[in-house]
């Protein structure tokens, strides 16, 4: 679906990201694994065309593209609701934006608040309902994107233990329900375990995928699955192994 | 808001108390320093004499004010939008400010003669600045992450002002109106000092002539009393308008 060829980023001359690759398959849950500041966001901000690459190229469904502005979803860290919109209104943007038809928009809107359990919260402001609810706002209003792909930028990073677990369900039903592919970035080992099909490790930087792993454990999955567990000890080694090897 | 402000209440009686006291303790004739109880009451007794003064200068800085939002607020939109007009306005713009209104005044009446006209500008130049650069910088202070969700979500401009910006800039834009409100009055006063046939300013000139100190306190009260109420007039409309911050 999505390829990205060696693309490369430098900030102050020193290169974020150099000749990176990726291929993100169709109906696929891909995690980008990496420490934190090792430039995943920097790379989400260039696919999405925030700034431009400095090299390199995109291909998607095999066509040149210059960015992702048209093609992805792109839901964040922060549930970024508009504190002067209800939760409906907050989910209707992406419809309200593109100019689509709003009472189509407005039932589909709907269906999704009854589907994750935000229904009887419609008219609620955003400051009115927890964290948690917020965060599936924003999921609704992520769908109503109507895209393929959604990229997914630490988006449970924010919530507590118990929200956080609620939401990776929810992510899962994301893919297996509404059919999207999904490529999110996360820096917690275990909810890359839990979620993604294939995870890519990312290396400090210049960022590289320096590992690629492919996990076929069913999902809803349990940490203490053994295949998981196998590469839950090389993923940290490999991290291990890569902070040992930087420069002190 | 409702709640009275109890050091600055004590605070005022403090001072209309010394003021009152030492008035008669020096002896001091009215046409030098009338006592306070003496200006509150010629405020009111005199009202007919005063009040279609009051209505003129309400007027003017009613229309400086009306004039001064219907153009800080394109002209601010069109900065925001276009760096380049920012560049070319600015130095207009704190020109504007750096220019006495009281060395303007002469020429404004002059040019646009005795009548409501010249007062207006003045009022207009005073208020605009402050409108202006308030709403341009509440339009620039976006949170960037909501910029990059409109700009994935295809918004155009016009869409991302109307959802994004322009909500966003309100607080900012409010706090320029009433910093504008409690200004408003100068300009028109100023106006009036140089050359009217009605108004406080007028009325002031004419009275201060004549040695009816107690007349020119009772106007300044007057004006006071306008500036007061239409700055609660513009807080009032603001928890209306923005009825989400209040709600935060």
């Amino acid at each position: 679906m999505l390829q990205v060829c060696s693309v490369t980023k430098y900030y102050q001359g020193q290169a974020v990201f150099s000749k990176l690759d990726l291929t993100v398959g169709p109906g696929r849950f891909h995690v980008l694994l990496g420490p934190s500041g090792c430039g995943k966001s920097t790379l989400f901000d260039g696919l999405t065309g925030v700034f431009p690459l400095d090299g390199g190229r995109l291909l998607w469904k095999g066509e040149p593209l210059a960015d992702l502005r048209l093609h992805a979803a792109y839901m964040q860290q922060k549930d970024l609701l508009l504190p002067w919109f209800s939760l409906l209104d907050n989910a209707l943007l992406p419809a309200k934006t593109s100019g689509r038809d709003m009472k189509a928009a407005k039932d589909q809107a709907c269906r999704l608040f009854e589907r994750l359990g935000l229904k009887g919260y419609e008219s609620h402001g955003a400051h009115q309902v927890s964290g948690g609810m917020r965060q599936r706002c924003a999921l609704v209003r992520t769908l109503m994107f109507d895209r393929d792909l959604v990229l997914l930028d630490e988006p449970l990073s924010a919530l507590d233990a118990i929200t956080r677990q609620s939401l990776q369900s929810l992510l899962l039903m994301l893919q297996a329900e509404f059919k999207k592919t999904i490529l999110m970035i996360t820096h917690d080992i275990e909810e890359a375990l839990l979620l993604a099909d294939e995870i890519h490790l990312m290396s400090a930087r210049p960022m590289s995928v320096s590992r690629h792993y492919v996990l076929s454990s069913p999902k809803p999955r349990k940490f203490n699955d053994p295949a998981l567990l196998a590469v839950k000890a090389q993923v940290l080694d490999q991290l291990e192994g890569g902070l040992s090897r930087e420069p002190h | 808001m409702n709640r009275i402000n109890l050091p600055a209440a004590l605070l005022v009686v403090l001072i209309l108390g010394v003021w009152e006291a030492g008035v008669y303790l020096l002896s001091l004739p009215v046409f030098i320093l009338p006592p306070p109880s003496r200006i509150v009451l010629v405020a009111l007794v005199r009202t007919p004499d005063i009040f279609p003064h009051a209505l003129v200068t309400f007027s003017e800085i009613l229309l400086g004010l009306g004039l001064a939002v219907v153009t800080a607020i394109p002209l601010a939109i069109a900065m925001f939008a276009k760096p380049n007009l920012e560049k070319a306005f600015s130095p207009f713009l704190v020109a504007s400010q750096a220019i006495p209104v009281f060395a303007l005044a002469p020429l404004l009446v002059v040019w646009l003669g005795y009548g409501m006209a010249s007062k207006v500008f003045m009022a207009w130049i005073i208020i605009f600045f402050p409108i202006c650069v308030s709403l341009l910088e509440g339009f620039k202070s976006c949170d960037p992450e909501f910029r990059v969700l409109f700009r994935l979500m295809g918004a155009s401009f016009f869409k991302t002002l109307t959802l994004l910006y322009w909500p966003w800039a309100l607080p900012r834009f409010f706090a320029g109106l009433r910093v504008g409100v409690g200004v408003a009055g100068i300009g028109a006063v100023i106006g009036e000092w140089v050359g009217a046939q009605k108004g406080l300013g007028f009325l002031m000139i004419q009275s201060n002539a004549r040695l009816q100190t107690d007349l020119v306190f009772a106007a300044i009260l007057w004006l006071t009393a306008m500036g007061l109420a239409l700055w609660h007039l513009t807080g009032i409309l603001e928890t209306i308008i923005i009825k989400w911050k209040k709600e935060i």
